[in-house]
């Protein structure tokens, strides 16, 4: 069959649309849904910049088809802010200039999202290996790690106001 | 430290205000090109030449048209009823839209499908190429070969051409320079390649071309650096078919990385807009990766033969410079036009050298046209390239310490404004106090030493110095043109009754942070806070005339433009404050944010009140309204410098490279934002290593580009990039308004010989003076073997 | 960058896919974790007609040691190899190895078992598997067999992997106590594939000397590479940097690698002498309990 009927829950939403088997879930977003938040770099998996959560894991949206996505749950940058309150990773992406054209900025929240929910202390060099599959041309890396850092404390600070 | 004039929360000079743009950009709500979504919009997609150079048999358009869902294909053939099948490019050159007979490179755009959906575009697309016959003929790839007797005339469509030379260009007094070198002590010459690299910005090109019929108005989303400058453009190319200026609107969104790759009109920017003119409706195209690294102008490809003299105690006395430049199929390098190789002589770079010859010719060959600037004004990066490294061959050949050979040259704080032997007059600059800061936050002194340890045991380190001067904010209108439009730049600012402002440039951010830098420039000059001045870009409907960004233009042209503007503007608001306050104007004085009466400071009136009063109260015979337009020529260039130092260990075994550290003092002058300022050279820097260690674009005998997608063309990682350790001096612009210099190409264009320095370094005990980029560890590995350090 | 058309078939069972495979002919193909067969698709190098997605059959993904043996399910993703500290603890190769693979969101889709079944020599995982001495269970028609390491790789980017069956566990003998391994792997950037790699596992005997010691080369030949001699030349020895030496040199007689962009022949030919040395340095380190 090359024509199928898709549900998906995104950002906390379900979705029911005919799909070809070959769209590919970054197109399916962008295109279909026009939540365009989520952006292509490439066309070799290579740079990242199309990265978003399935089932709470960081995956390149252009190496996927949406068919595959049936019956799952996927986070994008459009689903990170919780009612008007910013992530902290949003926070520190602003605080610490983390971004300049703003491309690869989704890419890297969402890859950052999930290298602090498996490791909320992460060293740099953790980071800069954590992100090793989202490319920048702007920022030259280094606010990038200052910003996961802040979010990684602003978590934990979270965490321990909580406990 | 740097003092500000103005409060927090004012937000002028020097503070380190958080970008005003961060919010969309955070939530994935910013508007790029492949964003825009319109009713009915077509999709455009691209059948390209497999062969570098091949004349077109035959094209058969039936395959593809019979995919349901194809509208139209377009080929050279269709354009040409319409003369759109070439167009000029930004140098004068000619360049096919699509081609009617030869293609002239692998990749080269043949034809064009539209239709309703992007895959249905795809198949057609495949369906096409499998559908194009050729007669493929050798190409010319090498450029040294271009000129010989027997190589192909690539460009016969040029009147009067009988060969592949495109120009001669030579600049500062070749009978002195003779003179030096003949007399030199010492001399030392090295010839010095920087190949073809490409400036991959994440986002890649494309644009939404929307024709309303009813209107007779053309609308063109497009990634574009210069927005009025492309639509002048259309309109002079395309005028004849009934698209005239005013009915042209070029929107420049947000843009994902420009770096110089989005300033060339694109054919694909020409099809579509012919295609949706043509069919009546929006046609989207957006390139892939591989098309952009494939067919995109290039940046770079020069092949230089350096020469320096020097006295004998290292007192340079001469430079030399000839250079091949591979300008692909027809010129389109991106440089204003009376600088076919731009702004290159600068070359003399930092140091007093009392005579200089540099002479330059480009040539055809089958491959993609350029250059464009990759983030380095125009040619600089060459230029500073070049004299970086061949002061540390001088070195080298001297027994000299490099950074002493530096401080030795250098030219001295009393000599500016200094007129450098090839004609530029430096505006202000201090390079030693750079260098001596780079060398102490390195720990320069120590490092020799761990140098000279590491050396005796077979251990290999390097430590490379780069002091560049730049030149930026292009430029002066007496020299200055691109297509003859002048590089001045402007700004339009309105102050509305409640105190805020909104003001538009001739500008194009594509993550710069003008929406906050340009609002601080206006703080400081007006008091406003920059959280209340909207800040606008882009929309050729509502900006002011403008060159668009790159070359690192925006502070010092549009930058200064903003002042001026706002000089303007607090004319008129003094004016009318001495109104209200009924004092003349004499008796009044400025601080940020208000006029007040001198001797009396309690009676005043602040910037609010008089934008207020400007639509409310103002002196009968007075206009409304608080707003002024500036463009601003700018009365020559400005020259930002620094000072880099680059720690490299080689691995004496396998020859793999590791950048320990990587110190950057950069001089920009007065600095608007530090933060932005800071995070400019980050990305400067990254960009600066990749090309110096990552970045090249190969091709072989026959054309192939053997590179063209990301699994190859290697861009860095945050793995692959150090920790960047950066300071600042500050010596500010004499002639620029805010004292400012511009920044953000600095550091692509200081760190490469840094990094080469560094490996030369490493192994210089070994006899090696020079290897040229990207210094890869097969190279580094190469030079072992030779040298028998590994057997 | 858009792929070509195919059917999409989600099979509920193992034999309902090999029955589809079955039924639609050589065009059709296993979907796992689809990082080889994807990018290729939408670069249109593989068009197949059908794709036949095994990635939702349950219980394909375990990892276990049973019988003597670590078994890897087909669909377990790479990045479970990571997470699993008994497996950091037990398989350092195994870790080495899937942490050098492409890059972090790659590792949390593409599986060990695809990473195998491609027959790519340049892959990580090949030589891993031979310097482990693994073996491959494939499940056709008419059942399961086990294939030995050594007769799984049979030609470029071929295995015995015939039309219609598919890579159902890996196997990998447990290793004795005194047991290391090591990958290192050369690559221009992170997530390129290998200048040249090179996979040790051994282990020691009571006094000290290599017991047994496999050692796999990746990138240096059309089919992923076993050292065979240089295995032969450390059984029964004291380690030292000499003998580490001599079997870097036999290690790199048994390779054949090509030039291309990574760099020349000869170039990958001293990498491969070097971490052949380091990897044995490292890998009895660890087989010492000294890492």
């Amino acid at each position: 069959m090359s024509k199928h009927s898709i549900t998906i829950e995104i950002n906390g939403e379900s979705f029911t649309r005919e799909v070809d088997s070959r769209k590919l879930l970054i197109h399916f977003l962008r295109d279909d849904l026009a939540l365009t938040g989520t952006h292509i770099g490439c066309d070799t998996s290579s740079c990242g910049a199309c990265t978003i959560l399935l089932n709470g894991k960081s995956i390149k949206a252009c190496t996927f088809f949406a068919v595959q996505a049936n019956n799952q749950k996927i986070e994008t940058i459009e689903g990170v802010e919780q009612g008007g309150q910013l992530h902290p990773l949003q926070e520190g992406f602003h605080q610490e200039h983390g971004l300049q054209c703003g491309f690869c900025t989704p890419g890297m929240i969402m890859r950052g999202k999930e290298l602090l929910e498996k490791n909320p202390n992460p060293t740099e060099e953790e980071i800069r290996w954590g992100i090793s599959g989202n490319l920048c041309r702007c920022t030259g890396y280094s606010n990038i790690i200052k910003s996961i850092q802040y979010a990684a404390n602003k978590l934990n600070e979270k965490q321990e106001e909580a406990a | 430290m740097i003092m500000c004039k103005t409060s927090k929360e004012i937000g002028g000079m020097g503070h380190s205000l958080k970008r005003k743009e961060d919010a969309r950009f955070i939530r994935g709500l910013g508007k790029y090109t492949d964003d825009v979504q319109l009713p009915g919009m077509l999709y455009m997609d691209i059948a390209r030449s497999p062969f570098a150079y091949a004349k077109i048999k035959s094209i058969d358009k039936s395959v593809a048209m019979e995919i349901p869902g194809v509208l139209a294909v377009i080929t050279g053939e269709d354009l040409k009823q319409y003369n759109l099948h070439w167009m000029p490019t930004l140098m004068s050159d000619t360049q096919m839209v699509l081609p009617t007979d030869t293609v002239m490179y692998q990749a080269q755009e043949v034809a064009a499908v539209i239709a309703t959906d992007r895959y249905i575009a795809a198949d057609a697309v495949q369906a096409l190429e499998n559908s194009i016959e050729y007669d493929s003929m050798k190409p010319i790839i090498d450029p040294h070969k271009a000129l010989d007797a027997d190589a192909p005339l690539l460009r016969p469509d040029k009147d009067g051409k009988t060969d592949n030379h495109i120009w001669h260009w030579q600049t500062g007094d070749e009978e002195a320079t003779e003179k030096a070198f003949s007399e030199a002590e010492v001399v030392v010459k090295e010839q010095v390649y920087i190949p073809r690299i490409h400036v991959a910005s994440i986002e890649t090109c494309g644009c939404v071309a929307s024709y309303e019929k009813a209107e007779g108005k053309l609308t063109v989303w497009m990634t574009t650096q210069a927005p009025h400058a492309i639509r002048t453009v259309i309109a002079l190319v395309a005028g004849h078919v009934g698209l005239s200026e005013e009915r042209i609107r070029i929107i420049s969104p947000d843009i994902g990385g420009g770096f110089g790759g989005k300033v060339p009109v694109y054919p694909g920017y020409v099809i579509a807009i012919a295609a949706s003119f043509l069919i009546g409706k929006p046609v989207k195209w957006i390139e892939d990766r591989s098309e952009n690294l494939q067919a995109d102008s290039f940046a770079r490809d020069y092949h230089m033969t350096v020469e320096l003299a020097s006295t004998k105690e290292g007192k340079m006395t001469g430079l030399r410079i000839k250079t091949l430049a591979d300008h692909g199929y027809t010129d389109a390098a991106a440089n204003p036009s009376k600088f076919p190789s731009g702004l290159f002589s600068i070359v003399t770079g930092s140091y007093d050298i009392p005579t200089a010859f540099t002479e330059m010719d480009a040539v055809y060959t089958n491959k993609p046209p350029g250059g464009v600037a990759y983030r380095c004004s125009f040619r600089v990066t060459e230029a500073v390239h070049a004299i970086e490294r061949i002061t540390d061959v001088l070195a080298q050949k001297l027994g000299r310490d490099p950074a002493d050979l530096r401080f030795q040259n250098f030219i001295q704080k009393d000599q500016f404004p200094y007129r450098s032997a090839l004609g530029w007059e430096y505006d202000s600059g201090d390079y030693a106090p750079a260098l001596r800061m780079a060398m102490d936050m390195v720990g320069y002194e120590e490092l020799r030493k761990e140098q000279a340890e590491k050396r005796a045991r077979g251990e290999l380190m390097g430590i490379g110095i780069s002091s560049f001067t730049e030149i930026v904010g292009a430029g002066p209108s007496k020299d200055f043109d691109i297509l003859g439009i002048k590089m001045f730049d402007s700004a339009e600012v309105r102050i509305h009754p409640t105190g805020k402002a909104i003001a538009r440039f001739g500008t194009k951010s594509q993550g710069q942070g003008h929406e906050t830098t340009y609002a601080q420039i206006l703080a400081e000059e007006l008091g406003i806070p920059a959280m209340h001045i909207q800040i606008e870009e882009g929309d050729t409907d509502t900006a002011p005339y403008g060159l668009g960004t790159y070359a690192s233009r925006s502070t010092p042209t549009a930058g200064a433009a903003a002042a001026k503007a706002a000089h303007k503007i607090r004319d008129k608001a003094r004016k009318i404050a001495a109104y209200l306050l009924e004092v003349s104007e004499e008796d009044l004085e400025w601080e940020p944010g208000k006029f007040f009466v001198k001797g009396a400071p309690e009676r005043s009136k602040t910037i609010q009140d008089i934008a207020f009063a400007a639509y409310t109260n103002h002196p009968q015979g007075m206009e409304a309204g608080l707003e002024a337009t500036h463009y601003y020529d700018p009365p020559n260039l400005t020259f930002p410098f620094g000072s880099y130092i680059c720690v490299m260990d080689i691995d004496p075994k396998t020859a793999e490279m590791k950048i320990r550290r990587f110190v950057a003092i950069d001089d920009c002058g007065n600095i608007i934002n530090p933060m932005i300022v800071t995070g400019q050279i980050h990305g400067g820097l990254a960009m600066g290593i990749a090309p110096a260690m990552y970045e090249e674009l190969i091709y072989d005998d026959d054309g192939n580009i053997l590179n063209g997608t990301f699994m190859d063309y290697l861009l860095p990682t945050s793995v692959e990039t150090p920790n960047w350790e950066t300071g600042h001096t500050i010596t500010p612009s004499p002639h620029h308004p805010l004292g400012a210099k511009g920044v953000a190409e600095s550091p692509t264009v200081g760190a490469p010989p840094a990094v080469a320095n560094a490996v030369v370094d490493a192994l210089s005990h070994l006899g090696v003076t020079h290897v040229d980029i990207p210094v890869t560890p097969f190279k580094v590995w190469q030079i072992l073997k030779e040298k028998g350090v590994i057997s | 960058m858009i792929p070509p058309t195919f059917d999409y078939l989600v099979p509920a069972t193992l034999p309902e896919a090999i029955a589809l495979l079955h039924e639609h002919g050589d065009e059709a193909k296993v979907l796992a974790g689809g990082h080889s067969l994807i990018p290729a698709m939408r670069l249109r190098f593989a068009e197949p007609s059908h794709l036949i997605d095994i990635s939702h059959i349950p219980g394909l993904d375990y990892i276990r040691e049973e019988g003597g043996f670590l078994k890897i399910g087909t669909m377990a993703r790479e990045v479970v190899l990571e997470d699993l500290p008994w497996i950091s603890e037990r398989y350092p190769l195994l870790v080495d190895t899937t942490k050098m693979i492409a890059d972090p969101q790659v590792r949390n889709l593409a599986t060990v078992g695809g990473n195998l079944a491609h027959g790519d020599p340049a892959n990580d995982h090949p030589a891993t598997m031979l310097a482990y001495r693994a073996e491959i269970e494939i499940i056709g028609a008419s059942g399961a067999r086990t294939v030995p390491i050594d007769e799984f790789f049979t030609d470029f980017f071929t295995t015995a992997l015939e039309h219609g069956e598919i890579l159902s566990e890996i196997r990998i003998p447990i290793p004795p106590a005194l047991s290391g391994g090591c990958y290192l792997k050369v690559e221009r950037k992170v997530g390129d594939y290998a200048a040249a790699a090179v996979a040790v596992q051994l282990s020691l005997a009571a006094d000290g000397s290599i017991e047994q010691a496999g050692i796999g080369l990746t990138n240096v030949a059309a089919l992923p590479t076993r050292a065979v001699n240089a295995e032969k030349a450390l059984r029964g020895q004291q380690p030292s940097d000499a003998l580490f030496a001599h079997v870097g040199e036999l290690a790199a007689d048994a390779s054949s690698p090509a030039d291309d962009l990574r760099g020349s022949a000869e170039y990958k030919l001293t990498l491969i002498r070097e971490l052949t040395q380091r990897a044995l340095r490292r890998s009895v380190e660890r087989a010492q309990g000294r890492s």
